[in-house]
């Protein structure tokens, strides 16, 4: 942790700080999703925390805020140690949260939802015109007077949404605010007003903890930063007098490049081709041709209609229009089953909600969708299934007790080898994997890439779905960027960089 | 399987067992076998109803579905038709409701809940109509009134024909549920629906067969129904579904789905039938028999939560 040292002797040491979490654990089973974590933030301190997905900062968040209980630390604010586990409290003592994942009522009203849980009251009876004044202000303080108060959230856009769930943030006198992934959703001009919003929080003193995939937003609005990796810090700074290329590497732990092993093999002849495949909302007429032993990244913001390309490839949703071919032959007519008879395999990104069987043993969870060979007259030998599963297992390097395990006792990084290892199970030629490596640690991390490039090298084809732009570069070759729906420019890795691929996904023009 | 859900409906049984065992003329073979006998119709419903749980879905047309099947099978008994046609009639007059649940339930992707609360209705109105709005009777010298009669002379250690056929059924469920493919993908919509589907699994496929096979299931308790009235009435079994959700739910099933046990369901509902026999042992009034009753399933669910919790 050489690095911390320089930004230490800049601090005062005698003023003391809003907030000061120190030395935080938290276990999730057998993972440690914290270890030792120190945090300090300053009055009127926008304080960016960087890390990977799956580096502790969710987890944080949620212990900051109360959701959770931490193992063993201590978090003071203003001096003032704060109750763990107790949402109610965090909330009194003025630390407000904005989630990555919307924490709002889809029934309820606009208004309802900007004062919910703190609504203006005597003697229990709902005061309504105050709330309608507070809700308005609130609103008017982000410039979005134009949102329909009485509307259900559920009408709303995923941005307005957000900008709800800011302005409700906003609302109450909060000391610290939390926002965790705030613009994951956001327009360029609407972050815009976002970070005014936030410079005037910060002039009234209220300290700022900002969580960003984007480092070029950290570095516009915060002061300092803290990284985090597998639940570690493991470095702070000043936020001016660090480069990225500093930031990247305290996040990886290592250089970027040593990671991913290149693609050496050249793709053979077209698998899978897509003629202007539309969805009923997501994608817009997105042609592709996907060849042997290609991976071919798709790149883009989150709800730019990439998950949704995947889903529609697979028959999971009905097609709007279009064509799906398959070895040359007319497949638009799907379903899961039949793509799966076709060699096609889909790795869903939300591995707990549909991904896997999580209460059914690992074994189940490998062969779920190939039992012929374990099978016969419909009748499972499971003695069969189990020692092949067992074999599987090594394989992958899955950490786990036996093959009889319920696959929820997994950590985040094997569950992901075990619904990968389906698909290699089922010994599909397609492969359609969203983020495959979200949420997972490093070394699981790795070893999906030591397998993607193993499984193109054998002739396999790859569809490679990920916000995190450099294993994009690292892993493809070729990338395509998803913007509103459309998939726009596609080319081969070479002709991309980090830089160019967010201006892409952004919708700014390339020189 | 955690140990607890393998072998605590065993222990919850001996428990029972031994409540009553001071009970005179509890611990008799002859009632013993009046147990069994009692057990019979629940035991039917619920392997059906145990593979419905596991799939993570609820039926609650049960009692109403038996009530259909035990007037079908009497009318066709009435009508003296030979055994194996009557017993046929009976058994598809089940499927048929079990078939409209699982193409409605799959088809238009609606709640188990609400579809299944519409059919208890419908059934129910159908076996009433059917039978005249009122009991049919039948040649008490029928053939089919052997299966669950008691009073018959037996060797003592052989219980009627009913106890046999439930426990045969039990067999070939308890194969089907546990070595079949069919039974991985019971458990797989239940664990998980969407990753089910994810996985090639046809979902709506299953479905449909499974809320079938329940029917034929359901249709087959409503014959031993008929035989233990020895008459078909529209009116009998309500609240079956209950004793039967219950009897899964003791059995170790979660009705969050994904879990189930063919034996688990049996002792439970063996459990149910020892307590209703063993408080009217007792001389416990009908009452306390309700009230006794309720808390042993919410005791059982209980125990089911407190599973899940130490689970995740």
């Amino acid at each position: 942790m050489s690095e911390s040292n320089s930004a230490a002797s800049t601090r005062t040491p005698t003023k003391r700080p809003l907030l000061s979490v120190r030395g935080i654990c938290k276990q999730f089973g057998a993972t440690n999703a914290l270890r030792n974590v120190d945090l300090e933030i300053q009055e009127g301190e926008v304080h960016a925390l960087i890390g990977e997905n799956g580096a502790g900062k969710s987890t944080l968040v949620n212990i900051l805020s109360g959701t959770y209980a931490m193992d063993s630390g201590s978090i003071e604010l203003d001096g003032r140690p704060i109750i763990a586990g107790s949402p109610i409290h965090a909330r009194g003592m003025g630390i407000s949260t904005i989630y990555q994942e919307l924490s709002l009522a889809l029934h309820l009203s606009v208004e309802e939802n900007l004062l919910l849980g703190a609504e203006p009251s005597r003697w229990g009876w709902v005061n309504r015109a105050e709330r309608r004044k507070r809700a308005r202000e609130a609103l008017a303080a982000l410039h979005h007077e134009t949102l329909p108060l009485e509307a259900p959230l559920y009408r709303l856009s995923l941005a307005e949404r957000q900008i709800v769930e800011i302005a409700r943030a906003c609302l109450g006198s909060a000391r610290l605010m939390i926002m965790d992934e705030p613009t994951s959703s956001l327009s360029r001009s609407d972050v815009e007003i976002l970070f005014a919003v936030i410079r005037k929080l910060k002039e009234k003193g209220v300290g700022v903890i900002y969580i960003s995939h984007f480092l070029e937003e950290c570095r516009e609005i915060a002061d300092r930063f803290t990284v985090l990796r597998d639940g570690q810090t493991v470095g702070r700074g000043e936020m001016v007098a660090t480069d990225f290329k500093q930031i990247v590497r305290l996040m990886v732990g290592r250089e970027v490049s040593e990671i991913f092993p290149k693609p050496e093999n050249l793709p053979g002849e077209t698998v899978l081709e897509l003629e202007k495949v539309s969805g009923v909302r997501k994608p817009r007429n997105v042609s592709l041709q996907l060849r042997k032993g290609e991976i071919f990244g798709i790149a883009g913001l989150i709800g730019a209609g990439r998950t949704e390309t995947l889903r529609a490839i697979f028959g999971l949703d009905a097609l709007g229009g279009g064509a799906v071919l398959v070895r040359r032959k007319d497949k638009t007519r799907s379903s899961p089953w039949l793509r799966l008879a076709d060699g096609i395999g889909f790795l869903s990104e939300n591995r707990k909600d549909e991904g896997l069987l999580l209460n059914r043993s690992l074994a189940e969870n490998l062969c779920a969708t190939r039992y012929r060979p374990y099978s016969r007259f419909g009748f499972v030998n499971s003695q069969k299934l189990r020692y092949s599963a067992g074999s599987w297992l090594k394989k992958l390097q899955v950490k786990a007790r036996n093959e009889n395990q319920p696959v929820a006792e997994l950590s985040g990084g094997n569950q992901q080898k075990v619904a990968l290892g389906r698909l290699l199970h089922h010994d599909a030629e397609i492969y359609l994997l969203d983020e495959p490596t979200r949420g997972i640690d490093i070394g699981s991390k790795e070893q999906i890439y030591r397998l993607m490039n193993e499984l193109a090298s054998k002739g396999k084809a790859i569809i490679f779905v990920s916000s995190y732009l450099p294993e994009l570069l690292g892993v493809c070759h070729t990338i395509g960027v998803m913007r509103r729906g459309i998939l726009t420019e596609i080319r081969s890795v070479e002709d991309w960089s980090e830089h160019r691929l967010l201006e892409s996904a952004l919708g700014r023009q390339t020189s | 399987m955690s140990r607890l859900q393998k072998f605590g409906p065993l222990l919850g049984l001996i428990l029972v067992l031994l409540l009553f065992s001071g009970t005179p003329g509890f611990l008799t073979p002859l009632n013993f076998k009046f147990v069994l006998t009692q057990t019979v119709i629940v035991a039917i419903a619920s392997l059906g109803m145990t593979m419905i749980i596991a799939s993570g879905g609820i039926d609650l047309s049960v009692g109403s579905v038996v009530a259909f099947s035990c007037v079908g099978g009497a009318l066709a008994v009435q009508a003296e038709f030979p055994l194996p046609l009557a017993v046929l009639i009976s058994v598809l007059c089940g499927g048929m409701f079990g078939l409209v649940n699982g193409v409605v339930i799959a088809g238009f992707n609606m709640n188990p809940f609400i579809v299944t609360l519409g059919m208890m209705g419908i059934a129910r109105g159908a076996a009433k109509w059917a039978a005249g709005n009122q009991t049919v009777n039948f040649d008490p010298a029928s053939p089919v009134n052997v299966a669950m009669n008691n009073s018959i002379d037996l060797p003592l250690w052989l219980p009627p024909m009913g106890v046999l056929i439930a426990l045969l059924m039990a067999l070939i469920i308890g194969v089907i549920v546990n070595f079949s493919v069919f039974g991985r993908h019971i458990f797989a919509i239940g664990s998980n629906e969407a990753a089910a589907r994810l996985c090639g699994i046809r979902t709506r496929h299953v479905k449909v067969a499974l809320y079938s096979g329940a029917g034929l299931l359901y249709g087959l308790a409503g014959l031993m129904q008929a035989s233990r009235l020895q008459q078909g009435s529209p009116t009998v079994a309500v609240g079956l579904e209950l004793d039967v959700i219950a009897a899964v739910v003791i059995g170790g099933a979660s009705l969050s789905g994904g879990t189930g046990s063919v034996t688990g369901a049996i002792i439970g509902a063996l459990i149910m039938a020892s307590l209703r026999n063993g408080t009217q042992l007792m001389g416990w009034e009908n009452h306390v028999q309700e009230i006794i009753i309720g808390m042993v399933i919410i005791l059982a669910v209980g125990i089911d939560r407190i599973r899940h919790k130490s689970q995740i």
